[in-house]
Formats: structure tokens, C-alpha cells, sequence
């Protein structure tokens, strides 16, 4: 009976809808949570996997040595390796080739690296506007490399405690 | 100048007539247009807050010229026309909606004595404008040759009827205690405070009343006709470009009439709150409808939509026997001649 009151009482009155209204207007003078994008950026941490890059040593040497361990696990078959012997005896690669849209930025190879060569940088804005371009040749990697060596490092220093 | 002059007195008297109102209508209709696409900026701006996120802000300062972007380039998209659809009926259908929508603010009171046209039956010609503009969303779906559209255009025709008796029944109750069909005589009525507007002796009317215009316009919560989640868009799926912009414009002119036709008949329109401390002014008017406005973003923003069986239940077995039942107290009121309502 009570019960039957009560729910009569309470559609009638609005109540239960006025409280959603309630708590939508106090929703509206919230701070607002939305970041603009070009202009404001959200933090991002070391560990982010965005465009990669081929590392060299501090003399200029190239790290990769053609071990192919990043193609073996590259769960996408993105990676193409070739290589051969210099004439200085080392092996290198003669070609390092990673196909962005088979990519999966999962970054196994970065871990399956043993000299740290191949990396992914926390580069994450970048397009393509050829045909082919999609195609980070090894010079193209090394390059990118190159630029970004100083937040490669920085990075890399800062994960080290947790590898 | 009296060149000018010399050039009006040459004219044919029916020219002149002509020419004099249809300058009168469009002192009415631009700035509805002007409001109707700033309603667009306030419906995803105030939603966009109530949802913890910012809304349109990139076009001018701070979004401010979103609508006019948003025009031209409805204005420049392709129309297409789907096949095996019915062309006449197809680009009819706009139309339809569209007009009756404008049509209807011709006998809308802004101030006393300042309407377009006052005829002594305006609620009446109010409501039979308002029904014709349904039409065009069954006409629309049937012409589209889509089922998404078909369906939408069935939902939305049952739920127009359903809420129409709801919505007259109500209006029943204003023009008895208005004791006229004129929209001015129905404000002036009304004269004298708060305590003499309609709201307070047909509270549940006036409830009832903004339900079923929330209905009538496919609002959320009753928005089932074009129902995005269930049926794509409805009723105008097939529509692309201007002839959907005409759809848009008459569901926006559509909300702003009653919004306004709720603060004219149960708030007292243009009538001062407290007379003895602010004159009546059309700003009342104004500002009335802009909350009767915001309210409906309000509702969108809150309230999840209305399954369609649900929808049919409360306009048939809710909303009209509280109408019922609210115009026999109301009978026996103006029997008695109680309030400064029913005096």
C-alpha cells in the first residue's frame, strides 16, 4: 500500500528524473577534462612505442649487426634484413627495411635487440603523403636515429632500473 | 529618399500590401534563422559541458561562428537522391516539414498587440500548423524507399498522434481559464503577478504540456523517430545536404515555438513577474523561452530514450487521464468562479 503511494508519489514529482538533472548541471560547471590537442599535449612516458629508429655508438659506428632477431620476432613480418660482410671483417646490415603499415608498434624488437639498436621513439605525430613512404628505409631509420639521439638516451637511462 | 517615396506611392495598393508583409514576416524570420543556428551552437556547447568536455571552440573565438561553418557546408554537399525513391515526394517532404514551422510564428504574440497576424483563432491555427509538419516526416520516410527511414516515419507518426490529444487536452485547459483562442488575450489573462499565470492553477497541464512538446519535436528522451542507435537517423537517413538542413531548421524552429508557447501560455509571456517592480517587456518573453530552450538541452543531455512501448504507455495511459481528470477540477473551478483565475 505505502509502497504503491510512494511510487505514485515519486513519478509524479518528478523526483527521480529531477535527480539525474541535478547531477547533469552540476556536470556542466566541472573543470573540463578535454586537452587541445595541437596546443596542449598529455604527458608520455618513456616506454611509449611510436616511430622507430636505428641507434649508432658515440663514435658513429652503426650498433646493428645484422643479428635478425628483431625480424624473427616481429609478430607482423614488418622487419626485412639483409646483410653482409664489410670489408673491415664485421657483418652489417645492407638493408634494414620496417614497413609502418604492417608494424604493430608491440615492440619486440626493441626488446629482442642486444645492442640496443633498434628502438621505437615516443614520436607518435608524423604521416606520409607517397606512396612507398611507408617503407623506413635503414637509412631512413638512421636518420631519425640521428635527430633524436639526446631523448633516445634520456629514455633509455630512465627505464634502465626496471629492464 | 522621396524618390524612394514617390516610387512606394506609384505602386499598386496590392503591391504595396505585398511588399509590406512580406518585410514583416522576414523581420520575423531572420532572426529566428540567426537563433536557430546559435540553438545548434548552445545544443552542443551545453551538452558538451554536461558531459565534462568543451564542444565546438575552434571556429572563431570560441566557437562562435560553428553554425555559419556548419551551413556552408550543408549548403555546398550533394543532394542525392537515392533510387527507386519518389523524387516529387522526396524533395516535397522538406518542404512540408519546413513551412508549417514557419508559418506558425505569424500569429505568435512578441509584446501586446505586436504579432504578425492576430487572428481570433490563433491556439487553433497553432495547433493545426503543428500537425501539418508531421506529414512531412511520414511523407519523408515513405519517399526515401529505405526501411531504416520507413521505420523511423511510422514510430514517429504513432507518437505524434498519441502525444497531439495529450497536448490539445492541455491546451483545453489554458484557453478555459484564457477564456480566449487569441494568444494575446490568453497572456493578458494572466495579468498581475506570478500567482495569476496559468502555471500555478494548471500545474499538471502545463507538465503534460511540455512532455508532449518534448514528444512532438523528436526530442530526447522521446526521440525514437530518428532513434541514432536503433534506426541510424530515421525519418531523414536518405537525406544529405540542404534538403537535410531544412529538416534540421524546422525540428530547431520547431523546439523554439514551444518553448515560447510554453512561457506565453502558462508564464504569462511578456507579463512582469512582479509588476509593481519591472514593466512588462518583450526581454520577459525572451527570457522565459531561452530557459524553456536550455531545458530541452538539458533533458537531452540527461535523460536515456524511451523504449517505444514505453512511449505509447505514458502518452495513452498517463498523460491523457491526468489531462482528463485536470479539466474536471478545472470545470468545477470555473463553475465556482474560484482564484483570480476562474473569477
Amino acid at each position: 500500500m505505502f509502497a504503491k503511494i510512494n511510487y505514485y508519489l515519486k513519478s509524479f514529482l518528478f523526483l527521480e528524473l529531477l535527480k539525474g538533472m541535478n547531477v547533469t548541471g552540476r556536470y556542466f560547471f566541472r573543470k573540463k577534462f578535454t586537452i587541445q590537442y595541437p596546443e596542449e599535449k598529455t604527458p608520455i612516458s618513456p616506454r611509449f612505442r611510436g616511430l622507430h629508429a636505428l641507434r649508432r655508438y658515440a663514435n658513429g659506428e652503426e650498433r646493428c649487426i645484422a643479428c635478425k632477431l628483431c625480424e624473427a620476432v616481429c609478430p607482423a613480418l614488418a622487419i626485412t634484413i639483409e646483410s653482409e660482410q664489410r670489408p673491415d671483417g664485421t657483418r652489417r646490415t645492407t638493408r634494414y627495411d620496417i614497413d609502418l603499415f604492417k608494424c604493430i608498434y608491440c615492440g619486440f624488437c626493441e626488446e629482442a635487440c642486444p645492442v640496443d639498436s633498434i628502438v621505437e621513439t615516443n614520436i607518435f605525430e608524423y604521416h606520409m603523403e607517397n606512396r612507398g613512404e611507408n617503407i623506413m628505409t635503414k637509412q631512413k631509420l638512421l636518420e631519425v636515429g640521428d635527430r633524436y639521439e639526446a631523448q633516445l638516451a634520456a629514455d633509455r637511462s630512465a627505464d634502465a632500473r626496471y629492464r | 529618399m522621396e524618390f524612394l517615396l514617390s516610387i512606394w506611392e506609384w505602386l499598386n495598393e496590392y503591391v504595396q500590401y505585398t511588399i509590406f508583409n512580406v518585410a514583416k514576416a522576414l523581420v520575423i524570420l531572420l532572426p529566428l534563422f540567426i537563433v536557430v543556428a546559435y540553438y545548434t551552437l548552445a545544443e552542443r556547447k551545453v551538452i558538451g559541458y554536461m558531459q565534462v568536455r568543451m564542444g565546438p571552440n575552434r571556429v572563431g573565438p570560441r566557437g562562435l561562428f560553428q553554425p555559419f561553418a556548419d551551413m556552408f557546408k550543408l549548403m555546398f554537399k550533394e543532394i542525392i537522391v537515392p533510387t527507386n525513391s519518389s523524387r516529387y515526394l522526396f524533395f516535397i517532404a522538406p518542404v512540408i516539414t519546413f513551412a508549417p514551422a514557419m508559418a506558425v510564428w505569424a500569429v505568435i504574440p512578441f509584446d501586446d498587440g505586436l504579432v504578425f497576424s492576430n487572428i481570433n483563432a490563433g491556439l487553433l491555427y497553432i495547433l493545426a500548423m503543428t500537425s501539418i509538419g508531421v506529414y512531412g516526416v511520414i511523407i519523408a520516410g515513405w519517399a526515401s524507399n529505405s526501411k531504416y527511414a520507413l521505420l523511423g516515419a511510422m514510430r514517429s507518426a504513432a507518437q505524434i498522434v498519441a502525444y497531439e490529444i495529450a497536448m490539445g487536452f492541455a491546451l483545453v485547459g489554458v484557453l478555459m481559464a484564457g477564456g480566449s483562442l487569441n494568444l494575446g488575450e490568453i497572456v493578458s489573462a494572466q495579468s498581475g503577478g506570478v500567482w495569476n499565470w496559468f502555471f500555478v492553477p494548471l500545474l499538471p497541464l502545463f507538465f503534460v504540456y511540455l512532455i508532449s512538446g518534448v514528444a512532438e519535436t523528436n526530442r530526447a528522451p522521446f526521440d525514437v523517430a530518428e532513434g541514432e542507435s536503433e534506426i541510424v537517423a530515421g525519418f531523414h537517413v536518405e537525406y544529405s545536404g540542404m534538403a537535410f538542413a531544412v529538416f534540421f531548421l524546422a525540428e530547431y524552429a520547431n523546439m523554439i515555438l514551444i518553448a515560447m508557447l510554453c512561457s506565453l501560455l502558462f508564464f504569462g509571456g511578456w507579463l512582469s513577474p512582479v509588476p509593481s517592480l519591472a514593466g512588462d517587456s518583450i526581454g520577459w518573453l525572451f527570457g522565459k523561452t531561452a530557459v524553456f530552450m536550455l531545458l530541452f538541452l538539458w533533458f537531452r543531455a540527461t535523460f536515456p530514450r524511451y523504449r517505444y512501448d514505453q512511449i505509447m504507455r505514458l502518452g495513452w495511459k498517463v498523460l491523457l487521464p491526468v489531462t482528463i481528470v485536470w479539466l474536471a477540477v478545472e470545470g468545477l473551478a470555473v463553475y465556482f468562479k474560484i482564484g483570480p483565475w476562474f473569477a
